[in-house]
């Protein structure tokens, strides 16, 4: 276990370049993006002076070097700036929408691994019969619709015609209180706060935005399951379990599938990232206030504090990710040894 | 404003909505909650509110306008369709009790008893700093209060609690409506000075986040890009209480789902929907769509002179005659607003602005002015729209540009990025055939030519300029509209551009709402949600 520790560290201080040169990078490429936030923010009616006002309250008067200096100090004492577009601290700004975009992202996520891995297992099992092609329609469908299309469906069906989903009005309909922020996924904090009333609210909210994007994500999980179990079906180990008599479930679920988990995983920490930012059009169709469309609306503002803070939260979230997808390796399969690197 | 911990949150409503049942007081259907409880939603988001602040965006000046109030306020109208709008023509008090206006100076009396929502009196010195902070601030509004002549704190003056004065520059009729905007509201200064500091005088962090107003409605809550709850101030001293206790605005940026929910009625109210859905739902049983036409403001293509076949306004006028009206206000507006072409004549009857311009389509008419101006031959021209307004910009270009093409002229379409847009057509104003919508708050002929046709000036991405309407805008501008040489100096000035026609109007656009079970929405020139009229249905 200190070995573990250790190595965790170590993987942690590999990590650290990477973060300078997403920030130096980010800070870069704002620069470069086309338009002048301080016009943009002075107001259709603003004369020249207002509009000198305003970019030197932004500092952007101040040449490069000397504005980058200052972006770094201030990360060094964890400010991330200010949102000219929301008018908020980049950070108070993200740490209100990413525990939203997570919480969408991780049910999603949840529905469309439930559903993704036992189809490609039984895809696996199967294949070329109808099974094999049922599982190829349902995920190619799913992926080939767009997620805005697929969300507006949704939502043209279950609220609209058939009554059954809550008004599509973002995390939580009006009528309920926000349960005190802990972990700020709401299906967490209302449980610990005990309010079960705010949790099925919540959770009503939850279903078809997550649904939506669960039908996005599928394709790819569904896919890997399949590929990785017909590989390790037709392994000389599984060859050898069966014809040392163990039960097919014995060979199916201790043998194959744990051999067959480890691409599953990978993917799944790539479909999860890309997921995290990319679920712009779902948060817009169901006005959930999460990170991709923060993201999207401050590229098109010139917001350099805003886009800079996204794009550092997101490359720490993805060490991070990579990070625990080494640790489940090991303990998916105890040969890949984590010390070794 | 936003760390109110649940319990505070709760025992507020309480205390101040008295025994009423609202929401947040556990599960309600929004349906049963109409007449005390109007749920409006709308696309847009509101970053601050304080309309004074750095950066602070159009959606957010709703806030100055429901939570703050000024010395006088504009009256109300019934519209032809029988919605209720603003009344640009009659000044009505708010905080002011009465006025004195002399060549010089203007003299207000606040009302006896005037409070803001802490309670405390209304008083001079609160107007004084007010109006203070919105001239030193900078930023749009200082240039709004500059429009009205109102420059420099050495023009306020607090010469007792209940009167305050203003020093004029000069004799404008454009001070008194100036002062009703949103941008002269009446702060708390007591209670924005306990939180100044000396690196920030105004209050504006403080002030961004906390209204200290004396408003018709409170901000009981506000996340920023998801909700703002108001609630009704119930000891409102400058006008009528308001009938709703509560309206929560909801930020929902798919027109799609705004639909949605406005025709299941989960909604009451629908801010500032698109054309196509207004016309499509006007009819709907159940739904109330109040399309009212946006004063002071036109849709226009723009020739830029600084390109050169468009110097010769002969050229101008061939594009003028060769635009599809008709096809545009169809497509692209889908009928909302008012077609601005076909006038009747080339010299205007009167002085209403705006007023359909004398030209239709006829392309016969075109080509041979392109002859006569020596393009017969016709040219290549960028026609260049923004991609934040492409929802009615791109079904106008698409269609202008093929009716160019019969005419010989060549139109590229060039889409330049939102944040590019201003900087390119205003400010620099180097787009050579581009799209353009100006509106002026201030509801005069003289106003629209100040910012639109004269040289130099913001909205004026044409380069145009004539000495002529650079004279007569600058004696206009200010003199009293019932002076008799405004109207024929007025005529004079629309006689001009619309034979040199360096802004082609294409059709007023249309603000439009809709409703379920909320009526009396009243329609302001800041196009912005004014919640003090509604009531439920």
């Amino acid at each position: 276990m200190p070995g573990r520790l250790k190595s965790t560290g170590l993987r942690i201080a590999q990590a650290l370049p990477v973060v300078a040169g997403v920030v130096i990078v980010s800070f870069l490429l704002t620069r470069a993006l086309p338009g002048d936030p301080a016009v943009f923010f002075a107001g259709a009616a603003a004369d020249e002076t207002s509009i000198a006002q305003i970019r030197e309250a932004m500092g952007l008067d101040r040449p490069l070097p000397v504005q980058f200096l200052a972006y770094v100090g201030d990360l060094f004492r964890g400010d991330l700036g200010q949102s000219v577009m929301t008018g908020q601290s980049v950070a108070s700004d993200l740490a209100r929408r990413l525990p939203a975009s997570l919480e969408l992202t991780l049910l999603a996520l949840m529905i469309s691994s439930g559903l993704a891995v036992p189809l490609g297992v039984m895809a696996a099992r199967n294949p070329g019969s109808w099974k094999d092609h049922l599982c190829r329609v349902v995920v190619t469908a799913g992926v080939s619709l767009p997620t805005f299309f697929t969300g507006i469906l949704l939502i043209y069906v279950f609220y609209y015609l058939l009554w059954v989903a809550p008004a599509p009005l973002g995390r939580l309909d009006f009528i309920y209180l926000e349960p005190d922020a802990v972990t700020g996924l709401y299906l967490i904090d209302s449980v610990f706060a005990g309010d079960w009333e705010t949790w099925l609210g919540a959770l009503k909210q939850l279903v078809l935005p997550a649904m939506t994007l669960a039908l996005f994500t599928m394709a790819p999980i569904a896919r890997m399951t399949r590929a990785a179990m017909l590989q390790a079906l037709s392994s000389d180990y599984v060859r050898t379990a069966r014809a040392a008599g163990l039960t097919d479930r014995k060979v199916m679920f201790t043998y194959a599938l744990r051999n067959a988990l480890l691409p599953v995983v990978t993917t799944l920490g790539m479909v999860f990232s890309f997921t995290l930012g990319a679920n712009v059009l779902v948060e817009k169709v169901f006005a959930w206030p999460g990170i991709g469309s923060y993201a999207v609306e401050a590229l098109v503002a010139s917001d350099y504090a805003a886009v800079q803070g996204f794009v550092l939260c997101m490359a720490l979230l993805f060490v991070a990710l990579n990070l625990l997808i080494d640790i489940s390796y090991s303990l998916i399969d105890p040969r890949i040894g984590f010390e070794a690197r | 404003m936003t760390n109110l911990s649940r319990r505070h949150f709760l025992q507020a409503g309480g205390t101040v909505l008295g025994a009423s049942v609202l929401p947040f007081l556990k599960a309600l259907p929004a349906s049963a909650a109409s007449g005390d409880v109007i749920v409006a939603v709308m696309g847009q988001t509101i970053n601050s509110l304080d309309i004074h602040r750095t950066g602070t965006n159009r959606p957010s000046y709703q806030v100055a306008v429901n939570v703050y109030d000024r010395l006088v306020s504009f009256g109300t109208k019934t519209t032809p369709d029988g919605g209720l709008s603003y009344d640009y023509s009659v000044i009505e008090p708010e905080v002011a009790e009465s006025w004195e206006i002399t060549d010089s100076e203007m003299i207000f009396k606040l009302k006896p008893g005037g409070k803001f929502q802490d309670g405390s009196p209304i008083t001079a010195q609160d107007v004084k700093w007010s109006f203070d902070r919105a001239v030193t601030l900078g930023g749009f509004p200082a240039v709004q209060m500059k429009a009205g002549s109102l420059e420099s704190p050495d023009q306020f003056e607090a010469v007792d609690d209940m009167t305050f004065k203003i020093k004029l520059i000069r004799p404008s009729k454009l001070t008194l409506p100036d002062l009703a905007v949103p941008v002269p509201m009446i702060i708390n200064s007591k209670l924005a000075l306990q939180h100044a500091t000396d690196d920030d005088p105004w209050a504006t962090e403080y002030l961004h986040k906390t209204p200290a107003g004396s408003g018709a409605f409170k901000v009981a809550q506000w996340k920023p890009g998801e909700q703002l709850v108001y609630d009704r101030n119930d000891d409102y001293t400058s006008g009528p209480v308001p009938a709703v206790k509560r309206v929560v605005l909801r930020e929902v940026p798919s027109p799609a789902t705004r639909r949605a929910l406005l025709e299941r009625g989960d909604v009451n109210l629908s801010f500032n929907m698109p054309n196509k859905d207004a016309k499509e739902l006007s009819g709907m049983d159940g739904v109330t769509i109040q399309t009212t036409p946006i004063e002071n403001s036109i849709y226009c293509l723009n020739p830029n002179l600084a390109f050169e076949p468009f110097q010769d306004k002969r050229v101008r006028q061939a594009i003028a005659w060769s635009v599809p009206y008709k096809e545009l206000f169809d497509t692209a507006a889908y009928g909302r607003g008012k077609p601005m072409w076909g006038g009747p004549s080339t010299t205007p009857a009167d002085i209403s602005w705006p007023q359909p311009f004398p030209y239709s389509t006829d392309l016969d008419k075109a080509k041979d002015l392109l002859k006569e101006a020596g393009y017969g031959g016709g040219f290549e021209v960028p026609l260049s729209i923004s991609l934040g307004q492409i929802d009615w910009m791109e079904p106008v270009a698409l269609l202008v540009q093929e009716n160019l093409a019969k005419v010989g002229i060549t139109a590229t379409i060039d889409k330049v990025p939102g944040a590019n847009w201003r900087t390119a057509s205003l400010v620099e104003k180097r787009l050579p055939l581009h799209l353009e919508t100006f509106g002026g708050w201030l509801n005069y002929p003289c106003y629209y030519f100040f910012w639109a046709y004269l040289e130099g000036h913001l909205f004026n991405s044409s380069n145009y300029r004539n000495e002529e309407i650079e004279a007569l805008t600058a004696e206009t501008l200010h003199m009293e509209i019932d002076n008799p040489d405004y109207a024929p100096k007025i005529k004079r000035m629309i006689e001009i551009v619309w034979d040199e026609v360096p802004r082609i109007a294409l059709w007023q656009p249309a603000l439009n709402v809709g409703m379920h079970e909320v009526k009396d929405f009243e329609y302001w020139f800041h196009r912005q949600l004014d919640i003090r009229s509604l009531k439920g249905a």
